[in-house]
């Protein structure tokens, strides 16, 4: 736990209240088993040869310690009460991101008041700092559980109903989040980015994100694109801006100004982007994506048309 | 009045010694050869069946979790594939659950319960013997499948949708939610005679007061098994029925919700700890008394304790899902209910540790495995009252820090307290003594091991690891902790090959241990070890919560139960006063065959409806059978 947010710096505070009272409680235990074991009582001839003053008074001490027991118990339950208000605390102006699950990767639609400045991206997650953001969370398949140790507890991402959670990060950086819910074969390979911006970063991260695919740099990249269209890649990926509209996959207009590629499996440059190409079963086996039949030359041509798309 | 010449039944009380006891032994022997073995309904040749099997499954599933240990002992290591670790975990976490820890304590009960309260033989005892049946062909039916590839892979609690038809096509499913049918079945079937044998069977004059704490422990459990197991029993079937015939229980396409499989789990799936943990605190009570040379501190206070964790352990549930968007102030209340259980927990702890201050310890295996456990459980409660805040929980929920917590739980005050028990009731059960020397390797290893192995779990699931995952990538910094749990887990595994070459050396070559070689208090050892078939001479008559230490030059009987056929005494259920003297079954082949037409009948569904209807048949045919009347004698009062 290496808070970076109000929300994991209050659940740090009770967890160290509580791991206090624990430690104390558990150091008692022991010494009071090793004093008892040290200890060399009066020998007595018979098992069943009791002082009935000193049962008496080990009754009246356990019951104390069973009384001090309901105590401190109530009295943690009123310390956790209060750091789960603080955590689910709501802030009604805080930015909206809708997040919806699906095995292993992330989508996320960053919501706005009208729909041309709403867009869809995947697996990063950009949010600015000092501002509260919303999360709400779907699932398209199987339960999953969204979780970004540094910024806050997890929340599950539950089919058929919508969840949410809130957190305002604190200091700018990049925060690695993980599906937390067991969710079938490539779970362990189902992690995301946040990276947390200063506000006017942000502000400028996002009109970019908002706009659709440039026209290709070069010949290069035209071709490849067209064979992205050609060769089946555009039936489960969306580019914005060309004709490559499928919904199965991540949306990869940007994809080129990411840092990870396949769920944060891989930091995203030229040679894992170009293996992912080559064969994604190999890296992620069990994924979505085939391995495509492609020549080497498309595949470069490909490669580089997805990689100009900053 | 008519004149009826009549057979002057032969009783225990007109006949004596090598007589009486060459009597007892003819008609309550097993038979021998084959048949004997498949149609014995003797508690004590079950019980060890029961225990024996329960630990095959221990060593299956710790061989499992060394292969987890292996994979993940360092980054993206490919010991096993993504698919084999999903099976892999998932056998882990069934074997330990379904197949060992809940029938091993169970299994205890059998073998010792009827001892412990002077009767000779369990309540129901072909349903023991159905139980046994049940509980080996669905572990069976389990670990064939999972050598045939068609393993369960979604975890030990098998959340839908994950489970459903649409994400898990394959059998997989169907496997486990079926060997959850099988055990479930063997569970409650051992429950109900539990509690019928300690209701009904106790010797006279054990009154409720001076029952066992172990006997209380099996009692309160078996209740919790009969409320929370139907719970689970509904949503594996229901499972099955959405995967077989498309009924729509937890898809929510169709209306169904998949929150409803994780309420019916856990509310079964919580007290099952408990189902798990009540069994070894009575064990723990019983060896701490005979170590430490006194009667536990706080008899009713421990009592009222069990008591208090089983109600108490039934509203506990949601804390497994504090992160799946319930409403905070109820969940809150799940919180302060789940610390309250420390209160009896902590209470019973108490009376241990009192018990030890005023004790005069011998230290010997048993007693070393207890305060074994007294220091490794308490970890694992504390750590339970963390996770039990939502605050903490939103934060370690589905880590290792988990992890870590729940096998401190388990194995620090399931597992330790057991292998002290094997340790203790060995030489009862098998007349010889287990090596002291390995005993206390055993120990050490075990104790070190189990820390080394688990304690850095805390750690990575504080630095962000979460559960279930095959693999991890290298940049996390988790390898070494990762590492150093493996060593561990490999230095636990020693621990318990040395109890496996303990065992079956002293079991041939053992000193032998005589009637009662810890010179303890309870009715068990009163008898010969192994004890005969018929367990005792006469029954028992008990003025005293420790008899054997009451009265040590010989216990009081009473006598008047048939010599010439099985016979038990029933008693009164406050104060164990004798009622009637009621016929015991004679061995019988058709508990085994009810277990063979039930096991066709369970494993056929999974494949097709059609074998509810043909598998029903070849059951009513082996249930009439069994019930078939044979004209026994009307009871006597």
């Amino acid at each position: 736990m290496d808070p970076h947010a109000l929300q994991s710096a209050d659940i740090l505070r009770t967890f160290v209240v509580f791991l206090v009272v624990a430690a104390i409680v558990w150091i008692a235990v022991v010494v009071v088993l090793a004093a008892g074991l040290l200890r060399r009582p009066s020998p007595s001839q018979h098992a069943l040869a009791l002082d009935p003053p000193f049962e008496n008074r080990a009754g009246q001490v356990v019951l104390g310690l069973g009384i001090a027991t309901i105590i401190i118990v109530l009295a943690l339950s009123v310390v956790s009460y209060a750091g789960q208000r603080s955590v689910f605390a709501k802030d009604p102006n805080a930015l909206t991101l809708k997040i919806t699950g699906h095995q292993w990767w992330w989508e996320v639609l960053y919501e706005a008041d009208s729909p041309h400045l709403s867009f869809v991206t995947a697996n990063e997650i950009r949010i600015p700092i000092e501002q509260p953001v919303r999360v709400q969370l779907e699932s398209a398949d199987v339960i999953h559980s969204f979780w970004v140790p540094s910024l806050t507890g997890k929340m599950d991402l539950i089919t058929g109903q919508q969840n949410e959670i809130q957190f305002t990060a604190k200091t700018a950086g990049i925060y690695r989040g993980q599906c937390a819910e067991f969710c079938g074969l490539q779970h362990a390979h189902m992690a995301f980015s946040v990276i947390a911006l200063p506000q006017d970063e942000f502000r400028r991260w996002r009109e970019h994100e908002n706009q659709s695919a440039g026209s290709p740099v070069d010949p290069l990249a035209k071709q490849g694109e067209d064979l992205f269209r050609a060769r089946g890649c555009a039936l489960c990926h969306t580019v914005r801006g060309t004709l490559a509209g499928g919904q199965l996959g991540p949306d990869l207009t940007h994809i080129g100004s990411r840092t990870t590629i396949a769920a944060g499996t891989l930091p995203l440059n030229s040679a894992t982007l170009g293996a992912w190409l080559a064969d994604p079963q190999h890296i992620k086996p069990g994924n979505l994506m085939p391995q495509m039949p492609l020549q080497s030359d498309e595949l470069i041509a490909i490669h580089h048309y997805l990689e100009q798309l900053k | 009045m008519t004149l009826v010449t009549q057979h002057k039944e032969l009783r225990d009380d007109v006949l004596d010694g090598l007589q009486l006891s060459t009597r007892l032994d003819r008609i309550w022997r097993t038979p021998s050869g084959l048949i004997g073995a498949l149609t014995s309904v003797d508690h004590k040749v079950i019980g060890r069946r029961y225990i024996l099997t329960a630990f095959v499954f221990l060593f299956l599933g710790g061989a499992l979790a060394l292969l987890m240990r292996v994979q993940l002992a360092g980054a993206e290591k490919h010991v096993l594939s993504a698919d084999l670790y999903n099976q892999v975990f998932t056998m882990h976490g069934s074997t330990m659950m379904f197949l060992f820890a809940v029938p091993v304590m169970e299994a205890f009960a059998v073998y010792l319960v009827p001892l412990m309260v002077g009767t000779r033989n369990i309540a129901f005892p072909r349903l023991n013997a159905f139980s046994y049946w049940m509980f080996l062909f669905g572990g069976c039916f389990l670990w064939i499948s999972f050598i045939f590839n068609v393993g369960p892979d979604v975890g030990w609690f098998a959340y839908v949708p994950l489970s459903n038809l649409q994400f898990t096509p394959s059998k997989r499913a169907d496997v486990w939610a079926q060997m959850i049918t099988f055990t479930e079945v063997a569970a409650l079937a051992v429950a109900v005679e539990i509690v019928v044998t300690v209701f009904k069977l106790r010797a006279p004059g054990m009154t409720l007061d001076r029952i066992p704490i172990f006997v209380w422990s099996m009692l309160v459990t078996s209740f919790l098994v009969m409320f929370a197991m139907p719970s689970i029993m509904i949503a594996s079937t229901s499972l099955i029925l959405d995967r077989l015939v498309n009924t729509h229980f937890f898809d929510p396409a169709a209306g169904g919700h998949v929150l409803l499989w994780q309420h019916l789990f856990w509310f079964f799936g919580h007290p099952e700890v408990y189902i798990i943990f009540l069994p070894a605190t009575g064990m723990a009570s019983m060896i701490l008394a005979t170590f430490a040379r006194r009667p536990v501190i706080g008899y009713p206070v421990i009592v009222l304790s069990l008591i208090a964790t089983g109600f108490l352990s039934f509203g506990l549930w949601v804390h497994h899902m504090f992160v799946t968007g319930l409403p905070q102030l109820g969940a809150a209340l799940f919180t302060a209910n789940s610390m309250l259980i420390a209160v009896p927990s902590g209470l019973q702890i108490f009376c241990w540790l009192a018990t030890l201050w005023d004790g005069r310890p011998v230290y010997r295996t048993p007693l070393l495995f207890v305060l074994g456990f007294i220091v490794v459980f308490v970890i694992g409660g504390l750590s339970g009252v963390m996770v039990a805040s939502v605050p903490i929980d939103t934060q370690v929920h589905d880590t290792y820090f988990v992890v870590a917590h729940f096998h401190y739980v388990l194995i620090g005050g399931a597992v330790f307290p057991l292998i002290g028990a094997v340790y203790y009731w060995f030489p009862k059960i098998s007349g010889r003594m287990l090596s002291e020397r390995l005993g206390r390797w055993n120990f050490w290893l075990a104790f070190v091991g189990f820390n080394v192995a688990f304690f850095p779990m805390h750690f990575l699931g504080l630095m962000g690891m979460p559960r279930r995952v095959y693999t991890y990538i290298p940049d996390m910094g988790w390898d070494r902790l990762n590492l150093l749990s493996s060593c561990g887990a490999a230095l636990f595994a020693v621990s318990f090959i040395l109890l496996i070459a303990n065992v079956v050396v002293s079991a041939r070559r053992g000193a032998l241990a005589g009637d009662n070689p810890w010179d303890a208090s309870t009715l068990e050892w009163a008898t010969t070890s192994p004890p005969p078939s018929y367990n005792f001479d006469r029954i028992p008559a008990v003025d005293h919560r420790d008899p054997l230490w009451s009265d040590t030059e010989s216990i009081r009987v009473v006598a008047g139960l048939s010599a010439e056929r099985r016979e038990v005494l029933l008693t009164s259920l406050a104060e164990a006063d004798p009622q009637v003297r009621e016929a015991s079954p004679e061995p019988s082949i058709w508990p085994l065959l009810t277990a063979l037409a039930t096991t066709v009948f369970f494993i056929g569904s999974i494949f097709t409806p059609w074998a509810v209807l043909w598998g029903t048949p070849p059951m009513a045919v082996a249930l009439i059978g069994w019930f078939w009347p044979t004209g026994s004698r009307e009871d006597e009062e």
